[in-house]
């Protein structure tokens, strides 16, 4: 019987043999003029259908497939894994009690906590800072998958991470609980530590 | 009358062991290699038998039977892991659990919670109990100045209450009202405040008493750990270094503080479990006020220097004054602090010069008592009387001060606490070179015309020589901070600049060469010494300095 590791070998020596070419592909100039007619024809289509909408006729029957980014964006799947948000308290405190599970289980060691004691024995411990460097960042997802208090989620739809330097892909944590609070072009807070005030007093602000 | 019987012979397992009489089922359990999981069981404290999770099935008993508290006996057979025990295991532990909150995102517990290890061994069921939890009152109290009670979390071990009945006999802590409903408490105007309060927080398995000094510091799981001992006084506790090993992925924890916390080691001879606040929170100096650089005076301040510049300048001094055979002119004062490879290579090194006036700072006094806590706060004074060092530092500073010395070596202590300011300013003005060496920042700081920054005890492989003559190996946790570096080190290197071969260039091999020189340590070894450490061979051969007392 042929064991796990023999049967993967196999598996790669038939992957890397080549399959040998036909006569008919040998010959190449059957495949150009294929090529030639399915670049014409998407061309001519476009051409057309592009000039008809223009017109107001066959508006039912899309042209191109490109989007025009920005100005025209893709609805992503719900579960796609985009940036990453904080989820709050009704009062705007952070959910997230300073487990670090997530900067424990982070595989590119990108999550940064300092935890801090809450007044309310219940709650116990909050997050008083918490920040993420988007740099290094997988969006492997694990700290969604492992927070117990779904305090972390990666769900903005925010995909449009750009730059101009590496402190510009950190969020702290007020980036963090308001996506999208902060201008591209203003630097990061980094290691902000915040009160609880702090935090009701950011969400009143909006 | 019969020999009466010496051991008992009983089979655990199917594993025949022979133990003395008077040994617990679970002690046996233990030697037999088939451990059997405990709670409210300490070798250190009285048996309870509360928290019922030692389980064993017993041949012939009726029911299972607790391992603690049952006394092994001729011919008992005993399964540990029959589908019985299992079963009361985990029954037990539903038990113990279900007033339990899951509050393990919060608890600092987590990762070294033994609730979560026996769950995850032998728990893992499917809850069966669907009633409203009964809510303690007490959730994140301070219930002293070291240790914060969670009510919710406890599972009614008694241990903490059993260390303060019988070991610390201060009775601060008991379990108030029955059932459901019973508590650990204190008692009202009572907090738990005595010397040894931070062992309760090490006894109890779960997270209901927590470190006030550690939470929320660092996640357990981050921590590295170091055998060591503690520096804190001549008692020479051992004790376990927890360092931040993530630190170099992690620097917002703790602020970058490198260690954070620090565990009494087991050791039967000096401190079996326990050791005393003092020394528990006594880490802070290894992170603060730490001398980082080589400094030389230049002007009225300071300027970096480096170690070969610093080194040089010294090796000329020390030329200068042998070739023009003033080498009486030159002073050490060594301290209590060093380890004995410290104190080796320095009366090696300096006694090869032919400087005599070498002489040991003796220690700070403090508060003591009958347990651990011992009035001298230096860990190595027996370490230095062994080696036959001075003790008489007055004589060393009083030359100084009367422009007789033109070097001054300062070690570790702090010359103005020494001296007194005004000698401590006299000194400094009417040597050519003051050097101190040390690990952090003191008033001789100011004073001294060269800095040079050493290693603290985390920092540094070696061997402290406790008040009883235990010499205890010590073992570098971290790296030394900046340019910091162990003291027999820079020792070494300076004797090499001036044309000493020295046949050691390790902590050990300094050891190895200290065993063959000094009677006293005569026969040891690191392998010798192991972890427990080992007593020098003869005891008090040596005539001690003054300030000190041989006897204590």
């Amino acid at each position: 019987m042929a064991t796990l590791s023999d049967q993967l070998l196999h598996r790669i020596r038939e992957a890397h043999r080549r399959r040998t070419l036909s006569w008919w592909e040998r010959i190449y100039l059957p495949a150009i003029a294929q090529g030639l007619w399915v670049t014409s024809v998407h061309f001519w289509r476009n051409l057309f259908l592009h000039l008809a909408h223009r017109v107001g006729l066959f508006r039912r029957i899309p042209a191109a497939v490109t989007v025009q980014y920005p100005d025209e964006q893709r609805p992503t799947a719900p579960r796609l894994r985009t940036r990453h948000r904080l989820m709050q308290r009704e009062d705007g405190t952070p959910r997230c009690v300073g487990c670090m599970l997530c900067e424990t289980v982070c595989p590119a060691k990108c999550i940064y906590i300092v935890p801090g004691e809450h007044p309310d024995p219940s709650v116990e411990k909050y997050a008083r800072s918490f920040d993420l460097d988007l740099g290094k960042c997988v969006y492997c997802g694990y700290c969604v998958e492992v927070c117990p208090e779904d305090a972390i989620r990666m769900d903005t739809q925010r995909h449009d991470i750009a730059a101009f330097s590496r402190d510009g892909m950190w969020l702290d944590i007020i980036e963090l609980l308001h996506p999208g609070s902060r201008k591209h072009t203003d630097p990061p807070k980094k290691f902000i530590q915040l009160e609880l005030e702090d935090f009701r007093r950011l969400k009143q602000s909006g | 009358m019969a020999e009466p019987v010496k051991t008992v012979t009983l089979t655990v397992d199917g594993k025949s062991v022979t133990v003395p009489p008077g040994t617990t089922v679970l002690q046996a359990c233990e030697q037999a290699d088939s451990p059997v999981p405990f709670y409210c069981y300490h070798p250190g404290l009285s048996i309870a038998g509360n928290c019922r999770i030692c389980l064993v099935e017993i041949e012939k008993a009726p029911k299972l039977q607790i391992a603690c508290y049952t006394q092994a006996a001729e011919g008992m057979v005993v399964r540990t892991a029959s589908d019985n025990v299992l079963q009361g295991r985990q029954d037990v532990l539903e038990f113990l659990l279900v007033n339990h909150p899951l509050d393990c995102p919060v608890c600092d517990q987590a990762g070294e919670c033994w609730l979560q290890d026996y769950y995850m061994a032998y728990g893992l069921y499917n809850q069966k109990f669907d009633e409203q939890k009964v809510k303690k009152s007490a959730k994140a109290v301070s219930i002293g100045p070291t240790v914060m009670l969670d009510m919710e979390r406890c599972i009614l071990c008694s241990r903490c209450v059993r260390f303060c009945d019988e070991i610390t006999k201060t009775g601060e802590l008991g379990i108030f009202n029955r059932g459901d409903h019973s508590e650990l408490g204190i008692h009202p105007g009572k907090p738990l405040d005595n010397p040894y309060a931070g062992n309760v927080v090490d006894v109890c398995p779960v997270g209901a008493l927590t470190d006030k000094d550690f939470r929320f510091k660092c996640r357990v799981w981050y921590l590295g750990s170091t055998s060591s001992v503690c520096p804190g006084c001549s008692k020479g506790c051992n004790i376990e270094i927890h360092d931040n090993r993530e630190r170099g992925q992690r620097p917002h924890i703790a602020q970058g503080r490198r260690i954070m916390r620090l565990k009494p080691r087991y050791n039967p001879d000096v401190n079996q479990w326990w050791m005393c606040d003092e020394g528990r929170y006594g880490y802070k100096f290894i992170d603060e006020n730490r001398l980082t650089q080589v400094q030389l005076r230049d002007g009225s301040g300071y300027r970096a220097g480096s170690w070969d510049e610093a080194l040089g300048l010294l090796t000329q001094t020390l030329r200068r004054l042998k070739d023009a055979q003033q080498l009486d002119r030159a002073g050490v004062v060594l301290s209590t602090h060093l380890t004995n490879e410290d104190l080796y290579v320095a009366k090696r090194v300096f006694g090869g010069f032919g400087i005599r006036s070498l002489a040991v700072q003796p220690a700070r006094q403090g508060s003591q008592d009958d347990f651990l806590r011992r009035a001298d706060k230096s860990p190595n004074t027996r370490g230095a009387q062994a080696m036959g060092l001075s003790f008489d530092v007055k004589a060393v500073l009083e030359r100084a001060a009367r422009k007789e010395l033109s070097l001054l070596w300062v070690f570790g202590g702090d010359l103005v606490e020494l001296a007194g300011e005004a000698q401590a300013k006299t000194i400094a003005d009417s040597v050519d070179l003051l050097v101190f060496q040390g690990s952090n920042v003191n008033r001789t700081c100011q004073l001294a015309h060269m800095i040079l920054p050493s290693a603290v005890y985390a920092e540094k492989d070696g061997t402290f020589t406790n008040e009883a003559g235990r010499v205890q190996r010590i073992r570098q946790a971290v790296q030394p901070l900046g340019e910091a570096k162990p003291e027999w080190r820079v020792l070494l290197d300076v004797a090499d600049r001036t044309g000493f071969l020295w046949e050691f260039r390790d902590a050990q091999g300094v050891f190895g060469s200290l065993a063959s020189h000094e009677a006293a340590f005569k026969g040891l070894s690191y392998d010798v010494l192991g972890d427990q450490g080992a007593m020098l061979p003869q005891k008090g051969s040596d005539p001690s300095g003054k300030g000190s007392d041989p006897n204590r």
